[in-house]
């Protein structure tokens, strides 16, 4: 039986490529990212825990999903963007760009990878941190939603930096310099209420903090915005960076001189 | 009959360099064809430009019929190609490899005996689960090959197949390709090693500078040079007079181009007549490196 047609089999195949590629090497891009998750949840929460509550919770429950969201963003970036480096470095992006699939069917296959890797490392620090503390989930429907989204624009965003970085450096530059920073900032490990208004001000124009908080929102029912806001400035961000990624797939940019 | 390759008009310019000139081409199926030329010469832009690997400044490149920028996705199906350098991916073993590369041209599980049979055809059944990371230069290279034949295409292009390969190895390459010629995909290759394209194939394109400067059979090109080669080890300078005949030397060994046999006896009275020993001589038939030396020697 044929599941699947020839002409989707192309993109099927590097889609399930870019699976078993961090796949394979699960304990660093899997495991890895949910120890570090736990430990931030360890010492944050044994610091802070008594002594902070924000909007009415203790401090553990609040940091859970910021850290779970964060964790999925970032390796949503990580997948594509390290994929398409190290195959630019090594060379054997060659074999994708000798094949008859299009710049829309490329595309797909290292977003939707990017998405899998995302939410598997959700799931499991969500799946290891239920085993000790008690976590409401009021809307699970908006927690697949903005997790699934979220790491959709992080994922594009990475293969935006992984066609324009020629150098491992340049990609770690990306992942230090604006990864890093526009998620440490955004609202994971407080309320952006707390911040003076300046400071929150800047924070608005960090996407990060609406995925962080529409997020938050599905697990607890309380946010900082309404979620819907949180989740349409989402969604245009992610159409914005596709239509970058796109773009520069389209014109060959770095890839087909 | 669609020719395998054509190729109208095509520059390809890197802001003022001039990579390709103005190429025109046409092979046809089932052809065995060489494409020569000195480093710089264009012949890997020739072919990144027909895998759709960069884009032609101006001109048209078509595999079978198919235009490789309008037609990308036909043209590509139609040509396998075998990169120059040992790329691979560091993640999969052998077998997953072909069956992923199969699978990126729509090719499912129904090509697996296909991809056992190039295994098994060049000699990696062995390692067909040894990851690509493991595997030795001349073994990486068999599978370079196997990459590009994953998709069963009609037409092959192989730049510098046998770069840094073992005598052995590079015997059953040969083998492998006539094989696949013989059963009617037409192949194109660069060579640096001349008489292997004198010997397995058909036509020769000599490129130099972006242009093609001698496209004919092979057979052609031989006749077009001096048909022998007479080498001499002499005791002093060869004298002025046999100069326009010396087509290379080495302190006082002399390789001087003949066109038949009733030449000798006159080079050597001169060289007699000089006071001139000679030390050791050597009569040697032409080959196609004589043919590419002098052309890409001429300014």
């Amino acid at each position: 039986m044929r599941l699947i047609s020839a002409r989707m089999r192309g993109p099927w195949t590097l889609f399930k490529k870019e699976l078993l590629r961090f796949w394979r090497v699960s304990f660093q891009t899997v495991a890895a990212p949910v120890m570090t998750a736990l430990l931030y949840l360890l010492v944050f929460s044994h610091v802070l825990e008594g002594r902070v509550q924000v909007h009415g919770m203790n401090y553990t429950s609040f940091l859970i999903p910021g850290l779970i969201m964060m964790s999925v963003l970032q390796n949503a970036f990580a997948n594509s963007s390290s994929s398409l480096i190290q195959s630019k470095v090594m060379g054997n992006l060659v074999f994708v760009l000798l094949t008859p699939l299009s710049y829309l069917e490329f595309f797909l296959a290292f977003l939707l990878a990017s998405v899998v890797r995302g939410v598997v490392v959700g799931l499991g620090i969500y799946l290891v941190a239920i085993l000790f503390i008690d976590l409401p989930m009021a809307h699970p429907l908006m927690v697949l939603l903005f997790a699934v989204i979220g790491s959709a624009l992080l994922g594009a965003f990475g293969i935006i930096a992984g066609i324009w970085a020629d150098k491992f450096d340049q990609m770690a530059a990306f992942q230090n310099f604006i990864i890093m920073p526009l998620s440490f900032l955004s609202g994971v490990f407080y309320s952006i209420h707390s911040l003076p208004p300046f400071w929150q001000a800047v924070s608005h124009l960090n996407p990060f903090f609406y995925m962080i908080d529409g997020f938050r929102y599905g697990f607890f029912g309380v946010s900082d915005i309404s979620p819907l806001i949180s989740l349409s400035i989402v969604l245009g961000s992610f159409f914005a960076i596709s239509w970058l990624a796109l773009t520069m797939l389209k014109s060959g940019y770095k890839l087909r001189g | 009959m669609i020719p395998a390759i054509k190729i109208e008009q095509v520059q390809k310019h890197y802001g003022a360099l001039q990579a390709l000139r103005g190429i025109d081409l046409t092979i046809e199926q089932g052809e065995f064809f060489a494409l020569l030329g000195p480093n710089g010469a264009g012949k890997s832009t020739l072919i990144n430009l027909l895998a759709g690997l960069i884009k032609p400044t101006s001109g048209r490149l078509a595999v079978m019929g198919f235009d490789v920028q309008a037609d990308y996705r036909q043209a590509r199906h139609a040509l396998g190609v075998v990169p120059q350098e040992l790329v691979f991916d560091p993640f999969f073993n052998v077998r997953e490899m072909l069956r992923f590369q199969a699978g990126y041209f729509g090719r499912g599980p129904e090509n697996d005996d296909w991809v056992d049979e190039i295994i098994e055809c060049l000699g990696l059944a062995d390692k067909a689960h040894t990851n690509m990371r493991r595997l030795s230069g001349g073994m990486k290279r068999r599978a370079l090959i196997a990459q590009a034949l994953a998709h069963r295409p009609p037409v092959i292009v192989l730049d510098e197949p046998t770069a840094g390969v073992d005598v052995e190895l590079r015997q059953m390459l040969w083998e492998f390709i006539k094989r696949l010629n013989r059963e009617g995909h037409t192949v194109i290759l660069t060579t640096h090693y001349l008489e292997e394209a004198e010997t397995l194939c058909s036509r020769v394109a000599m490129m130099k500078q972006g242009q093609i400067i001698a496209l004919d059979t092979t057979a052609n090109l031989l006749k077009k040079i001096p048909g022998k080669n007479l080498r001499l080890k002499l005791s002093a300078a060869l004298p002025e007079s046999l100069r326009p005949l010396l087509r290379h030397e080495e302190a006082f060994e002399y390789m001087l181009a003949l066109t038949d046999v009733t030449q000798v006896e006159p080079v050597l009275s001169q060289i007699r007549q000089a006071s001139i020993a000679v030390e050791d001589m050597q009569l040697i038939e032409a080959d196609l490196e004589d043919v590419f030396v002098d052309l890409v020697s001429k300014p």
